[in-house]
């Protein structure tokens, strides 16, 4: 038999790296992660990691070092140190059934988002030369018949927007009236047989339907635009990150060879089409892509000496995420008390779990304990709890009301940690660190919110 | 999580019961306290642990990505008596995320291996095993659970689970008994996404009521693949459905097993050479294993059993997604039962044909309606007192002998307006019954 040619941890990690790539895989190993406090919660989140092959762990449980339990103070000082150093940092908590996520991170950039629903990039608004000539070898009107039924939707509608131009002192159909006419004026072009009926042509349904995708302006988007105009891509350094300087290319790129667009993706989707006419017309885009890339890479050439990968296929959907970091969020000089309070107009939203967390860290720091873990304190911390309530909403002048039945729930609590809870955070949360480490996916900023009593989830930006 | 050879701190055994100070106090915080967002019926005591440590019975089915995850959140949790069933082998594939096995584990029975690492991990807890499909079960067995956990990796499985469970419901004059309900806790994902839901049978939604929610599985037309391939997925496709059957590489009768690297093999190498016809590129081997699985995970189902088990919230209600493709993203809603659901609906389905409506059409339509999707559906009547089969699949030797009766008409099949069809498929474990509306 012939035999898999694969080393035993292509097998092993398959499933995963459908989703990331070897060159994911490949950060995921060389990585290094801290974890600190072993609590259900974070073994769940390193087990998750464990799995998936992260290459190195270092393991710090403040029991075994001096009993003292991790509280909201450690984890701003511990905060701060992190964000000077720029090393990623993610809090998690299992309380009650109540989860909370915080990630600070001062700048992730992200050049594979893999995002789910993207419009293609066809540029029948403003064909290159390379397509405006590949649609010239079309006649559709001196085709056979099984050239003309098998005949890339996109060809068509490029075929019939020439012919409309031309009809319309060169304006796209731009509203519905118009639309509706050009779909019209497709439909038109069916094949019809001896007795005048229009025949069973699939590619031409396929043009009529893709009209309005197609005839969307080629622009670029503006989570890409602002990250052009961004300081970061203007002042380019020897520091600078790879994915600022590939940027500053793509910039020039559009300045001068692009026209006033992004390099060209590359792909298409499939559609109804003979294997020739499709591969053809595929080709036409992909090696437009390739030389757009090509003219990239020069740029960057001429800004640094050497750079990685250049990557312009996945231009349209670079994302960058800077979080707040904790000492922003906790300072009363910084505190987004627009978030807080526009959220907490719907008082049960999750917003009030985020303040009765923050409330049960001060009552820590009050009593050395959190509220009701024993069953003779519940009813007495509900009182003291309250206190700590108002203190908090006080001091963030925080002109808003919290239900007493969270309160009361929080006692209820006692700091549990449920399994089930645990198990969930732990699984996000591996989620988002495998994001960090592998620059792919994008992460959430920067507060997440699980309860489990609704099983609903809320992220804040805090 | 590396292999213990020194003994844990505390015993474990299969069904000794060994506790030690505190070690349900998270749980028991949910039981014995009252709060103000429990179920109105909540009544904080120290029974229920009593209840779930010794009474409660769950079933999970599958042992999977989801399964192992489930076993240990339910064993955690303090469930002592589960019985989790799964038919299948353990694979190198398998040991990225489901970390009840180790490589010593390759080859053995996924339900045997999960259950014996709970059961000597958590001392008191007590998982069975069963190397089995679901369908070798009948109500006998599924009726002794009190919640049903699905951690399946195929819609035709749950569905035939969720049948199951419909026709254990009890009717005393038209008033369901709910008593007869075993709650249904399903769970699916893909990557970066995936769902929970919670199914009441017979009050909430089911799993066919809202089967259209499932995309049908992308099928791409014949004539692409016979003759007209574009992307490396239509080759691969050619090698599969057409190749394989024709030139059976490896014996006869020997179905693709997408599991087996020889077979992914074959399949790549052939499709490499379809592709190269027609020169098209992006065949790879792991495109070509792609086209023959999913992914898997997730922990908010086992949640929802602790608190059916336990009354001590209101249960999901009823369908929970999930998308961390950017960020963390999801979205609870309660699904609606569909009025006319062909499996919970009690309402009689019509099939509403011409006389002179063909009996495949009849066919098509029940593999093809969005609401029925049935695989290979076997479709029995009574004509002139005699039960008849029109048409069977499953059995070579019945397909071959009713395959004359697809190119028939219902009025040749001797088939009456208003006839009942009994048909039977793997999507259901009972027949369904319809009711042929003549049109004219």
């Amino acid at each position: 038999t012939m035999a898999a040619t694969k080393t035993s941890k292509e097998q092993r990690y398959d499933r995963q790296l459908r989703l990331w790539g070897d060159h994911g895989q490949e950060a995921l190993e060389n990585a290094h992660v801290c974890l600190i406090n072993a609590t259900a919660t974070g073994t769940e989140t390193l087990k998750n990691l464990v799995l998936p092959g992260i290459g190195a762990f270092t393991i710090v449980d403040g029991h075994t070092v001096s009993g003292e339990d991790v509280g909201n103070n450690t984890c701003l000082r511990l905060g701060s140190v992190l964000w000077s150093a720029s090393v990623p940092f993610l809090v998690c908590k299992t309380y009650g059934l109540i989860g909370y996520m915080r990630l600070v991170v001062k700048e992730h950039t992200v050049i594979e988002s893999h995002p789910d629903n993207a419009l293609e990039d066809l540029r029948l608004d403003q064909p290159f030369a390379e397509l405006k000539s590949h649609i010239q070898s079309y006649d559709l009107e001196s085709m056979e018949k099984k050239d003309h039924s098998h005949t890339p939707w996109i060809i068509i509608v490029a075929k019939y927007l020439e012919k409309w131009l031309s009809e319309h002192n060169s304006q796209p159909p731009k509203n519905y009236k118009e639309k509706e006419a050009f779909r019209q004026l497709i439909r038109q072009g069916i094949l019809k047989n001896d007795n005048d009926v229009p025949e069973d042509e699939e590619n031409f349904e396929e043009a009529v339907k893709n009209v309005n995708t197609a005839l969307n302006p080629t622009k670029i988007p503006t989570a890409v635009e602002d990250l052009i105009n961004s300081e970061q891509c203007s002042n380019i350094t020897s520091q600078s990150a790879s994915f600022w300087v590939m940027l500053r290319a793509i910039k020039e790129f559009i300045q001068s060879e692009g026209n006033g667009s992004l390099p060209v993706r590359g792909t298409i989707p499939d559609m109804i089409a003979d294997s020739q006419k499709f591969i053809n017309l595929q080709n036409v885009y992909r090696e437009k892509a390739m030389q757009d890339a090509a003219a990239v890479s020069k740029h960057v050439e001429c800004i640094l000496q050497s750079v990685g990968k250049v990557s312009c296929k996945n231009a349209s959907f670079l994302r960058v995420v800077c979080c707040r970091s904790l000492a922003e969020e906790y300072s009363v000089d910084s505190v987004n008390k627009d978030e807080i309070t526009s959220y907490m107009d719907s008082p049960d939203s999750e917003m009030v779990l985020y303040l009765m967390l923050r409330a049960v860290d001060r009552f820590y720091q009050q009593h050395s304990r959190y509220p009701g873990v024993y069953n003779y304190q519940v009813e007495e911390d509900i009182s003291k709890l309250k206190l700590c309530v108002n203190s908090l909403l006080q001091e963030y002048s925080l002109n808003v009301n919290i239900k007493d039945d969270y309160i009361h729930e929080f006692c209820r609590y006692g700091a549990a940690e449920p399994h089930t809870v645990a198990a969930f955070l732990g699984g996000s949360a591996a989620q988002e660190v495998i994001k960090i480490i592998s620059h792919q996916f994008v992460p959430f900023n920067n507060t997440f919110i699980y309860n489990a009593m609704s099983q609903t989830s809320a992220t804040f930006q805090l | 999580m590396a292999d213990l050879d020194e003994p844990m701190v505390v015993d474990g055994g299969t069904g000794t019961r060994c506790e030690w100070e505190g070690r349900w106090n998270h749980v028991r915080k949910f039981l014995e306290r009252s709060g103000p967002f429990t179920h109105p019926d909540f009544e904080a005591s120290t029974e229920s642990l009593q209840f779930m440590l010794d009474t409660c019975k769950i079933l999970v089915i599958g042992a999977g990505g989801l399964g192992c995850e489930l076993l240990k959140d339910l064993a955690l949790s303090g469930f002592c008596n589960i019985h989790v069933v799964d038919m299948d082998t353990i694979d190198v594939s398998n040991l990225n995320r489901q970390f009840l096995f180790r490589p010593k584990d390759v080859g053995r029975p996924k339900a045997d291996v999960a259950a014996e690492f709970i059961n000597s991990r958590i001392p008191g807890c007590c998982v069975v095993p069963h190397c089995k499909k679901i369908q070798d079960f009948d109500e006998t067995f599924y009726r002794q659970f009190h919640i049903i956990v699905c951690g399946l990796d195929s819609i035709v499985a749950r569905r035939w689970m969720n049948g199951m469970l419909l026709s254990l419901l009890v009717y005393e004059d038209g008033v369901l008994d709910p008593s007869s309900i075993i709650p249904l806790i399903d769970g699916g994902t893909e990557g970066f996404k995936g769902n929970a839901r919670v199914i009441l049978p017979g009050m909430t939604a089911c799993i066919d009521c809202t089967l259209e929610l499932y995309p049908p599985q992308i099928n791409f037309p014949m004539c692409t693949i016979a003759s007209m391939p574009r992307l490396p997925e239509h080759c691969i496709e050619y090698v599969r459905i057409l190749l394989w059957p024709k030139e059976k590489p490896f014996g006869d009768g020997v179905g693709l097993d997408g599991d087996d690297p020889d077979h992914i093999q074959w399949v790549y190498q052939k499709s490499l050479e379809r592709a190269a016809e027609f020169s098209i590129t992006g065949v790879t081997y792991r495109l070509t294993q792609a086209c023959f699985s999913s992914l898997f995970d997730s922990a908010a189902c086992a949640t929802e059993v602790f608190k059916i088990a336990s009354s001590a919230y209101i249960p999901l209600n009823n369908y929970m997604v999930f998308n961390d493709v950017d960020g963390l993203y999801t979205y609870t809603f309660e699904a609606e039962r569909k009025e006319n659901c062909s499996a919970c609906s009690q309402v009689p389905q019509d099939l509403h044909f011409s006389p002179s409506s063909k009996l495949q059409e009849v066919l098509d339509y029940l593999t093809e309606s969005a609401s029925l999707q049935m695989k290979s559906p076997a479709i029995t009547a009574t004509v002139e007192g005699k039960n008849k089969t029109l048409y069977l699949q499953s059995v070579a030797s019945i397909e071959q002998r009713t395959r004359p009766n697809l190119s028939k008409t219902l009025k040749e099949l001797g088939l009456s307006d208003g006839q009942e069809l009994a048909i039977a498929d793997v999507t259901t474990p009972q027949t369904m019954l319809f009711r042929l509306s003549f049109t004219s």
